[in-house]
């Protein structure tokens, strides 16, 4: 029998994987996205994110977006290379089409409408579009893969009034889309028109109607459960804690963005993030003892989790590291356009990135989608 | 346990207190069933139980109110929470989380209850209230029976010692509202709970209860009895009951059971006579107003009904039946034209509703919908009535007009909001009959109406079925169905499983017989009219 806290993937008992451990890894997977503009290499972390999703993702209604966000990213592509087409400034000399052009005054220098289209720059805004698909990708995984209830239960408690409101958002959605079609139902029965700015006028009072009178229900309801017990700590320390919390996320922020990007200089971000986290913590749990609040089965943090975390942060590492070290093929050139190269490492650590699909824990059964529980049942 | 002492409680802004006066003291371990008229403040005294009333809701209360030793007065709902779990008309309004474990949990998180103890806990109710299967499940997918039993487990978590339920099983098929007072019923034996529920399906509840409280409205003094006490003198009383009263048994039967005992004499004296034969003149040559010809409607992947023929004639009422997601709302609103069928064809007076324009759909067909209120939207009553009348391209007056007919105690300046749910109903079915459709449609009309308004429905149904229109009625109640239909049509699994006149189908059904047909079986009575009218005062 093995320790279930070291156990991976078919050996470990079937449960949900922490939701910040897929965040951690589709985060890597993003940033190692943000770090190269290689057609190959992004098309392949697409298809990591589409492996581990299509293996490990519950059957919910929220699971079903991964589909949206990758049409979104498909869309993001067309509307780069049309701005390109339209407005971007010409690259290269490998003219495609000649399309019509109008001149623009001298103070408009930088901008142009129509005029030559090049292959080059064609190539560009490919590249760049499918970069943002990418990462658009990564994090359409992280939401299919991560129940954001559950996520938003391994929120500390002092994060849990915000975490509660987004919660209270989050099922409203879903309701505010079944009262607008109630209400338009209701203008049908009653001879009026469903289409156009009138029936979307008409329509809106007795929506929010609707989504304030729930609220004040939902409000009753989770004071009469017992929401709001405090353990009588004093206003002064709670605003301290406020602070400290504001203060470190602020930094937490502004290190990351210095790590994240590739024009700041790197000594600025680390020491920022850390120093920002430590400071959070200390709001955090300043904070946390004023809550009586426990928590019903918090997902563990085992070594599934820390491997999967750790498969999409080196993911990130690696591409980070061949990006300082301008590793052949990282990058694509494409002035003069050239057929991108598939550099070995970088595919290695996406191979590593796709890992997950295999050593994530399962679902409980009830919850894989349906194609899943046949195949097992057949199996 | 509860005490209620001289309370009064008047909202901001009202003339009027909503309760005077009242005073009650509900001993532990009691069911107790609180019936009145809607409006006449059920609600309020419901929520005064656990201080919702006034701390949330504003207003005054005078008096006292305790729980278990508790005053609500120096604590809030929130404070009371271990003691005290309120489960609120709609249960989906009242849930937190998105899956069915987590919010049996949530109260208990809040209360700060040891993990182990939460984990022992969540198993045990979902044994006793029969949701093991359901624990992954999200809420929105669960039906309604199974929401109203989430709801009392999210709040029996925190082992509260007071349950209080508003109209738990008003929006539940009867095999549902079954479920829902078999755990209520075994949280009283088994666990010694005091239960408060407000319902006005008497004929449901009754028979369950320890004590009744009659809350009269308008300032009068509660009535708090024992239910045959209360029922003796009560103006409003299940079938079963009025059967006991107009046969003279002693004591009253509160339940089928103990009418059928008591029935021998009745049955025997009823041999030979007939019921009153409920058809409509001219029956098969009346002009067919809806014709559905194998109508599929599919969401997706689940088929909501698999081949409907059926038709609907001018005088006919049809009271269509089955439990809840059966497909009985889907098929109404087929039948305006909401609906795209997958296959098959549905025309009202010869046009497919879906190619109508509203403005064209209003004259030949209308639906009131689950929830009236959806169909209203002005400031007024008078405002809502000139709005309807320009809708229906109608005479300026019409809506009033049919208005003051339907429900004569309806004022002009009234917010549509402020009505009472009855009276709300009437509004909108008055909007709806503003365009004269010869079809009518609607879905559910007695949930939440009280027995003085569900008769006078009755009336006004009869009476536009006299005067030629076709109605449709999508219900669980069976004893308004057996009052009222000429007709019944039971779906089940999109399919129809029955349909006939509705003496017929209804005696034959265990789960959709009235109380009269439960009691006078295997003679096929219905209702205490139709016994009475038999007997024309002979005595038994």
């Amino acid at each position: 029998m093995t320790d279930q806290r070291f156990a991976l993937g078919a050996a470990a008992i079937p449960r949900w994987l922490h939701p910040g451990a897929w965040w951690a890894w589709a985060l890597g997977l993003a940033a190692a996205a943000s770090r190269t503009t290689n057609p190959l290499l992004l098309i392949l972390i697409v298809c990591c994110a589409a492996i581990v999703v299509s293996a490990r993702k519950p059957d919910a209604p929220w699971a079903r977006s991964f589909g949206f966000f990758l049409r979104l990213g498909v869309v993001i592509i067309i509307v780069r290379v049309l701005a390109q087409i339209i407005f971007g400034a010409s690259l290269g000399t490998t003219v495609i089409v000649n399309a019509p052009g109008i001149a623009l005054p001298d103070w408009f220098a930088g901008v142009r409408l129509g005029g030559e289209i090049t292959l080059e720059s064609l190539l560009f805004a490919l590249f760049d579009g499918l970069r943002l698909a990418a990462i658009i990708a990564c994090v359409g995984a992280a939401n299919s893969l991560a129940s954001p209830s559950r996520l938003l239960k391994s929120v500390p408690a002092a994060l849990y009034e915000v975490g509660v409101s987004v919660v209270v958002a989050l099922t409203f959605a879903p309701q505010l889309v079944s009262d607008v079609s109630r209400v338009s139902t209701a203008r049908r029965l009653r001879g009026r028109t469903t289409h156009g700015i009138r029936a979307i006028a008409g329509s809106t009072v007795p929506v929010f109607e609707g989504a304030l009178e729930r609220s004040v229900l939902l409000a009753a309801a989770m004071d009469s459960r017992g929401y709001g017990r405090t353990a009588g700590i004093s206003s002064s320390v709670r605003r301290v804690a406020s602070g400290f919390l504001l203060l470190g996320l602020v930094a937490a922020c502004i290190g990351t963005y210095a790590m994240v990007s590739a024009g700041s200089p790197a000594l600025l971000g680390l020491p920022l993030l850390a120093v920002g986290i430590a400071v959070s913590i200390l709001g955090i749990t300043m904070a946390a003892r004023r809550s009586v609040r426990t928590r019903y089965r918090p997902d563990p943090w085992w070594l599934a989790e820390w491997l999967v975390a750790a498969a999409g942060l080196c993911t990130a590492a690696v591409f980070t590291w061949a990006t300082w070290s301008h590793l052949a093929g990282i990058d694509t050139p494409t002035d003069p356009a050239r057929w991108p190269l598939l550099p070995l490492i970088p595919v290695l650590a996406l191979v590593l990135a796709a890992s997950p699909a295999i050593i994530a824990p399962r679902l409980p059964q009830a919850l894989r989608p349906v194609h899943v529980r046949e195949e097992a049942a057949v199996a | 346990m509860i005490e209620f002492e001289n309370v009064s409680i008047t909202y901001a802004g009202a003339d009027s207190p909503v309760l005077v006066n009242a005073s009650v003291s509900i001993p532990e371990g009691e069911l107790v069933l609180v019936v009145g008229r809607t409006g006449s403040g059920k609600t309020t005294f419901l929520r005064a139980i656990n201080g919702l009333v006034p701390h949330f809701t504003g207003g005054t209360l005078s008096g006292r109110v305790t729980i278990d030793g508790r005053d609500t007065a120096t604590h809030p709902p929130r404070e009371l929470a271990d003691l005290v779990g309120i489960v609120p008309q709609d249960p989906m309004s009242g849930f937190v989380t998105d899956t069915v474990e987590d919010e049996l949990a949530y109260g208990m998180e809040c209360l700060g209850i040891a993990p182990e103890v939460m984990r022992r806990r969540v198993e045990e109710t979902l044994d006793l209230l029969g949701l093991a299967e359901l624990r992954h499940r999200a809420l929105l997918s669960l039906s309604g029976g199974q929401r109203q039993r989430v709801a009392i487990g999210a709040v029996l978590t925190s082992h509260p010692k007071v349950l209080v339920l508003d109209e738990p099983t008003s929006a539940l098929d009867p095999g549902a509202a079954e479920e829902v007072l078999a755990a209520l019923q075994r949280l009283v034996h088994d666990l010694g709970i005091t239960v408060v529920l407000a319902e006005h399906r008497l004929e449901r509840v009754v028979q369950y209860a320890d004590r009744m409280i009659v809350i009269p409205g308008a300032g009068e003094p509660l009535v708090y009895g024992t239910p045959a006490d209360v029922m003796r003198l009560a103006p409003i009383a299940p079938p079963v009951v009025e059967l006991g009263r107009l046969a003279g048994w002693s004591p009253l039967p509160l339940s089928v059971r103990d009418a059928r005992r008591a029935a021998g004499p009745l049955r025997d004296l009823l041999i030979g006579r007939t019921p009153p034969l409920r058809v409509v003149d001219g029956g098969q040559s009346r002009e067919e107003l809806a014709v559905t010809e194998n109508l599929v409607v599919r969401y997706g992947t689940f088929t909501a009904l698999r081949g409907v023929t059926t038709s609907i004639r001018r005088g006919e009422i049809v009271a269509l039946m089955g439990r809840n997601g059966a497909g009985k709302s889907t098929l109404l609103s087929s039948l305006v034209g909401l609906r795209s069928t997958t296959t098959g064809a549905v025309s009202t007076s010869g046009h497919d509703p879906r190619t109508l324009k509203p403005r064209e759909l209003v004259h030949s067909v209308g639906l009131v919908p689950q929830d009236p209120g959806d169909l209203l939207e002005a400031t007024s009553v008078a405002d809502e009535c000139r709005a309807a009348d320009h809708d229906a391209e109608a005479e300026p007056g019409t809506t009033r007009a049919l208005l003051a007919l339907l429900a004569p105690d309806v004022h002009d300046g009234t917010h549509p909001r402020d009505l009472s749910e009855g009276q709300r109903l009437l509004l909108a079915l008055a909007v709806v009959l503003a365009a004269r459709p010869p079809l009518l449609l609607l879905d559910e009309p007695t949930r939440g109406l009280d027995y003085p308004t569900k008769s006078r429905l009755v009336t006004v149904l009869s009476d536009l079925a006299d005067a030629g229109h076709g109605v449709v009625l999508a219900t669980h109640d069976v004893e308004l169905a057996a009052e009222v239909a000429t007709r019944v049509m039971v779906i089940a699994d999109g399919e129809i499983v029955a349909d006939g006149p509705t003496s017929a189908v209804l005696v034959s059904s265990p789960m959709f017989a009235p109380q009269v047909a439960k009691v006078l079986a295997p003679e096929p009575w219905l209702t205490v009219t139709d016994v009475a009218s038999a007997l024309d005062g002979e005595a038994v």
